[in-house]
């Protein structure tokens, strides 16, 4: 069959473009296990780099002996403060406007902390070596509570700064105390809080948790000192952040730094961030002048590298008595441990937990964050979120339930009556955010009726009667959830990281046959960017997805971008991919035209070619045009076919969703059973349905993780009590159910293809509905709010203390 | 110390490699013999990311001493299927979206693989049960079962038996 | 997570292994599955200069069924328990704790001799074994022993096998009584947050002629009760006897904070763990 016999139907199909389940392009790789990630990479002469890391939370360094460690045969060096600070390097700027110690410098401020890297021939003897280095602690109080950091005995963390009042986000009150971020109107939402008819109030908790990649932080530092070049391979979501960072601290011209992100086992935030080990890698090899690498254990990753959450939520709403809300307020205690490392873009010093009115219309609102230091390990990172999404989605569907108890009105009702409607978008939030689509009350009542809601309530109220009765021993929980996310950092007037606008970028060749190369400046941790972001392209370009490669992930070929985490590729990157896309198909229209012997205007796109209007059977596809603009003199146009696009987007992207999870409960066990989960995203226009699936799987499945046990939990000493994975809940294909997925589809109207992000959303309002299900199934009993997470011990607290256990 | 001769056979192949005792079998496979499909997640045997078939059985090669397998047959991901012929397994996490960052996929097929020649027609509890040694962070399990499911169905054709 | 240095010993003779042993002493340590004592090495809080393997050591594999008395190998993974059709109908409770048992790569690896020797108190193995009434056949330079399951535990990693002794051998009465191991834990594979292994025997008469209990990870060792059983050999298997055997078994308990939760909390849960056991086991008569 020819091009021209083929149906416009057919050739759509064809491209593999938008809205096509596309398999994926990376699986080849993996599935034969041909991956190449950081610990694959193997080098002539590579070192292995370990670290000496602290025993202690809290301790003075008196001295570091590593003469027993350098007598080891293959030990190379053992770096310390001392060895980084004529370079400047013992110390390194957090992405929160702070400062982190990269060896310890005279004080150790948390357990797993950093004190000395070792560099060997292999990791044994280096491992060997660890154990031979003699650190002389002085041991220090403790600070791992933060309601007691500005107490009169608290002890000073960060003697560094302890005389500073000003620190990078505002005034400081307190040595220990590192912002307050303020948002909307205190006194009028105190004000509507004092005159409102109903007032709820709760402490909500969202507890300390990390990302916990599968693979844990690793990087392969290699100084070429013959061509003057480093190149650092590692886990970097933000490659070209890290060439800059890496720029900036070692003096190296940037032009002489190549970093390459390769393959990544997972990301979740986690590996967002600098961390000492690509430092002391980095050092070590222009030291050494052979490469070296360093791979975190999982241990080290969980209690050094970057935690998530840990956010005390004391909240107000208001409404009236038939439960129109009228006010909601917020003060955050965020405790980010020893240094100030979040993840947020620059201006926002709490993430976007302003967006902590989630889906209602709340006419007045007011958050106030108090950022405080603990002898705990830095990070805040986004894990599976959008810089603090997930602690403002569950506050705010936490206080909703909280409201519907205390107005005693169900709160699927109570949420329908306070969305925002459809023909308020775009809606301005009391919080300073513009939202930019959106149709809650469609997607919520598809949600009820998928899982039969009054059915589901009729039911749940006949188990509590037989409960009451003796019946059994089991409750029912229904927890609700429709969450609002905001994704797509973003827009570069307020959006930054370390000074770098939040655009994202993409580079498009077109070669002579018709196939292409794009280029973007994010990096796949598992999203299957190779995958999508070529049908983006296919549908704009008319090139089918398979003759189109996708890379990321080296700085020396990418465009400079941002990165990958807070759902922001398809938003930025994917937008700039959609652009560029369209700036080849405006030059090939040129071009078309010419070979077509027609005014520019005369001819128009579809699905694949350039069609002559009334015409049809005059055409010339993309692929044909590609060809020509490498082989022929087109008057007035550039040979070749390349665009390249910066994309600086106008808003972010409001995804959404309507999830429903029911539980089973067994009140004298605490055990927890997942009977249902029904979650309905509507993430705008979809690109590959899929993965989008896949990804809402998996960011479910960390949500109930999250939820119902995963914590970095510390004793009062400040030791790290869930270091590994037999106490780092990680749930396994036996704890985790089967979920129905479902969508809407409301597109971005700021959006080149209208698409929003999806990756997070899962985990954005998955934890609020397991939550919610634990907390509704002792709502009968008169239960508020439990915290989280819902392990077995901590359920059967909550009945224990409800007096169901007599 | 001294080393030792490490005889085994990997993936059909004779190798050999030069191992103290305490080397642990992952990372001789890893960075002497370049089998870099299995990897470490945990180091605690929680997460099966290194999971190999050794004798007919599924072990995780980061808790045994690569000296304890001397002699072994080991069958890793990369001897399961090749380029110009994948294992059912391998097509069908394929085509089901059975993987993302694909960390924990050489593990988890080398475990279904064993799975199923144990037991060629598993429910899906069964296969929920028997790879539960290997965590997954990214697909939520779903469509892992489904591709396995899948897998074994096609397994159980008879013009599957080459 | 790297181990430490060490000289490897494969034996292919039990002799041998007691010999190396003996001539080794305290710088050696017996490996058998690894998969308690290899990640304690990748901490280096197991630090031994010498690894005496017995996987070579064909005749500590076995399961023989004969004389109404089971023996199994110390060297017999849980994957081989699992598959023995043998010990199902001889004993049917142990595929059932077996299955309950980390998870399938650690079941072809794990030995019953190692989760019953090394004295974890949250290995599951040794409350079964006191609930079976097995004893350990123990070798050492001066021979070979018996030690009662009952007798020999003393504290947590504590136990009455000397150092200088490997445990060879699993000796218990066949038991098809109705039996139960119930384990509460915070997923698959984990340790107990509390378990019960419970055995029942039911007479023609409809009487409790045998009953067998005994509790995992709720004290620093496996916790038998036997005050438990004798109520319910008295007083039958009934509403009333069960709850007094559980109050019986729950005072002899001594479960401490962890993760899994406060003393308070296992305390609740063991008994509601034994009671579901008890409740399973009698119905299987």
């Amino acid at each position: 069959m020819s091009a021209a016999e083929e149906t416009i139907q057919e050739r759509t199909a064809a491209l593999k473009g938008l809205g096509t389940s596309r398999k994926r392009v990376e699986d080849a790789r993996f599935t034969q296990g041909k991956g190449n990630y950081v610990d694959d990479i193997k080098m002539p002469d590579m070192l292995f780099g370990d670290f000496v890391r602290s025993p202690y939370a809290h301790a003075r360094v008196k001295s570091i002996d590593s003469s027993a460690a350098m007598a080891v045969p293959g030990v190379i060096a053992v770096l310390t403060a001392q060895d980084l600070e004529p370079l400047s390097l013992h110390w390194m700027p957090t992405l929160a406007g702070d400062k982190q110690m990269v060896l310890a410098d005279g004080k150790v401020l948390f357990q797993g902390q950093e004190v000395a890297f070792v560099v060997a021939e292999d990791r044994y003897i280096a491992a060997d070596a660890v154990d031979l280095v003699q650190v002389e602690y002085e041991e220090l109080p403790v600070l791992v509570d933060p309601f007691k950091a500005e107490l009169p005995d608290a002890p000073v963390l960060r003697e560094d700064i302890a005389d500073a009042t000003e620190g990078a986000h505002g005034p400081r009150r307190h040595p220990n105390h590192i912002f307050t971020w303020e948002q909307g109107d205190k006194s009028a939402t105190e004000a509507v809080l004092a005159e409102a008819p109903v007032v709820a109030e709760e402490m909500v908790y969202y507890h300390r948790t990390h990302p916990c990649p599968m693979e844990t932080c690793g990087a392969v530092a290699s100084m070429d000192k013959v061509n003057g070049k480093l190149t650092l391979w590692g886990t970097f979501q933000a490659p070209h952040v890290v060439r800059t960072v890496a720029s900036l601290l070692s003096g190296i011209a940037e032009h002489n730094i190549r970093v390459v992100s390769p393959d990544i086992g997972g990301g979740f935030g986690n590996k967002v961030g600098v961390y000492p080990g690509y430092v002391c890698a980095i050092v070590a090899s222009i030291v050494t002048g052979q490469p070296v690498k360093w791979i975190e254990d999982r241990m080290e990753n969980l209690s050094a590298t970057a935690f998530a959450r840990d956010y005390w939520m004391k909240g107000k709403i208001a409404a009236t008595d038939d439960g129109k809300i009228l006010g909601l307020w917020c003060h955050t205690t965020a405790d980010h441990g020893a240094f100030d490392a979040c993840a947020d873009p620059t201006k926002y010093p709490a993430g976007f937990m302003n967006i902590c009115t989630g889906s209602y219309d709340i006419p007045m609102a007011y958050l106030a964050v108090d950022g405080i230091y603990t002898n705990k390990a830095p990070g805040g990172v986004a894990y599976r979120c959008s810089f603090r999404v997930t602690e403002a989605a569950y506050f705010i569907e936490r206080m909703i339930e909280v409201l519907a108890i205390k107005l005693n009105m169900d709160a699927a009702e109570l949420r329908a009556k306070n969305f925002i409607r459809k023909d308020q978008f775009p809606y301005h939030s009391a919080l300073g955010w513009e939202y930019d689509s959106g149709d809650y009350h469609t997607a919520w009542n598809k949600a009820l009726e998928a899982v039969n809601y009054t059915g589901l309530r009729a039911e749940q109220a006949q188990q509590v009667e037989d409960f009451k009765a003796g019946k059994t021993r089991k409750l029912m929980g229904i927890g609700l959830c429709h969450f609002t996310e905001i994704v797509g950092a973003g827009p570069v007037k307020n959006c930054d990281i370390l000074g770098m606008g939040m655009f994202d970028s993409c580079e498009i060749r077109i070669h002579p046959t018709g196939s292409a190369i794009a280029r973007l400046g994010t990096i796949s941790q598992g999203q299957g960017h190779a995958t999508t972001f070529a049908q983006i392209l296919a549908s704009e370009i008319g090139i089918s997805a398979d003759d189109i490669t996708v890379e990321e992930g080296d700085t020396d070929t990418a465009p400079y971008g941002l990165g990958t985490y807070g759902s922001r590729s398809t938003p930025v990157a994917g937008a700039a991919t959609a652009m560029a896309g369209r700036k080849i198909r405006a030059k090939a229209q040129m071009i078309a035209a010419y070979l077509l012997e027609v005014h520019d205007n005369d001819i128009e796109w579809e699905v694949d070619r350039f069609v002559v209007k009334g015409a049809p059977e005059r055409f010339k596809t993309m692929k044909e045009v590609a060809f020509a603009s490498y082989t022929q003199v087109i008057p007035g146009v550039e040979p070749g076919l390349e665009a390249v696009s910066y994309y600086d987007p106008p808003n972010m992207t409001y995804p959404f969703g309507a999830y429903i999870c029911v539980m089973d409960i067994d009140v004298d066990t605490g055990e927890s059973d997942i009977r249902q989960f029904y979650a309905l995203d509507d993430c705008g226009t979809r690109i590959n349905p899929m993965i989008i699936e896949g990804q809402v799987h998996g960011g479910l499945t960390e949500a109930l993780a999250i939820a119902l046990g995963q914590e970095i939990a510390y004793d009062e000493l400040g030791n790290v009590k869930t270091g590994s994975l037999m106490d780092f809940f990680i749930p396994t294909s036996w704890e985790t159910p089967n979920y129905q997925t479902d969508f809407t589809e409301t597109p971005s109207p700021h959006h080149p293809i209208g698409a929003k992000g999806v990756g997070e959303s899962p985990n954005v309002g998955g934890v609020p509905a397991f939550s919610n299900a634990i907390n509704d199934a002792f709502r009968a009993f008169g239960l508020t709010h439990t915290h989280m997470p819902h392990d077995h011990w901590r359920i059967w607290k909550t009945a224990n203390d409800l007096g169901l256990h007599s | 110390m001294s080393k030792t001769t490490i005889k085994l056979n990997v993936n059909g192949q004779s190798v050999e490699a030069q191992a103290e005792p305490r080397e642990l079998l992952i990372h001789v496979l890893r960075e002497q013999l370049q089998i870099t499909g299995p990897h470490i997640g945990c180091e605690t045997s929680h997460c099966g990311a290194c999971t190999v078939d050794i004798d007919g059985k599924s072990i995780k090669s980061c808790t045994l001493f690569a000296i304890q397998a001397q002699g072994s047959e080991i069958t890793t991901i990369e001897g399961l299927g090749n380029p110009d012929k994948l294992h059912v397994l391998q097509e069908k996490f394929k085509e089901h979206h059975g993987l993302q960052c694909g960390y924990c996929t050489p593990g988890m097929i080398t475990r279904a693989h064993r799975l199923l020649e144990e037991n060629p027609n598993p429910t899906e509890e069964d296969v929920r049960f028997g790879i539960a040694g290997n965590l997954c962070r990214c697909t939520g399990y779903q469509n892992i079962v489904k591709a396995v499911m899948a897998a074994a169905d096609e397994l159980n054709q008879p013009e599957a038996v080459a | 997570m790297i181990p430490g240095r060490f000289e490897y010993h494969q034996p292919e003779t039990l002799p041998a292994a007691v010999a190396l042993l003996s001539d080794l002493g305290e710088d050696a340590r017996v490996i058998a599955g690894g998969h308690s004592l290899i990640p304690m090495m990748k901490l280096r809080l197991a630090m031994p200069e010498h690894l005496i393997d017995l996987r070579a050591i064909g005749t500590l594999r076995h399961i023989t069924v004969a004389d109404g008395q089971v023996r199994i190998g110390a060297m017999t993974t849980q994957a081989e328990i699992i598959d023995s059709g043998a010990l199902q109908q001889s004993a049917p409770i142990l595929r059932e704790t077996s299955l309950q048992i980390a998870d399938p790569q650690v079941r072809y690896a794990g030995t019953i001799g190692g989760n019953v020797a090394n004295g974890d108190p949250g290995n599951d193995m040794p409350a079964l074994m006191q609930c079976l009434d097995a004893s350990f056949k123990l070798q050492g330079p001066s021979g070979e022993r018996e030690v009662a399951a009952r007798e020999f535990y003393e504290a947590a990693y504590f136990t009455a096998r000397d150092d200088l002794e490997i445990l060879t051998e699993i000796l218990f009465p066949v038991s098809t009584a109705g039996y139960a191991y119930e384990k509460q834990k915070r997923k698959i594979g984990d340790y107990a947050t509390a378990a019960a292994a419970v055995l029942l025997g039911k007479g023609a008469d409809g009487n409790c002629n045998h009953a067998a209990i005994a509790l995992t990870n709720l004290a620093d060792t496996p916790i038998y009760c036997e005050e438990a059983c004798a109520q319910l050999l008295q007083s039958g298997v009934n509403a009333a006897s069960i709850q007094s055997a559980v109050q019986s078994a729950m005072g002899q308990i001594e479960p401490v904070d962890d993760n899994r939760g406060p003393a308070e909390f296992k305390k609740h849960a063991a008994a509601v763990i034994l009671k579901r056991a008890i409740d399973i086991a009698w119905s299987r008569n």
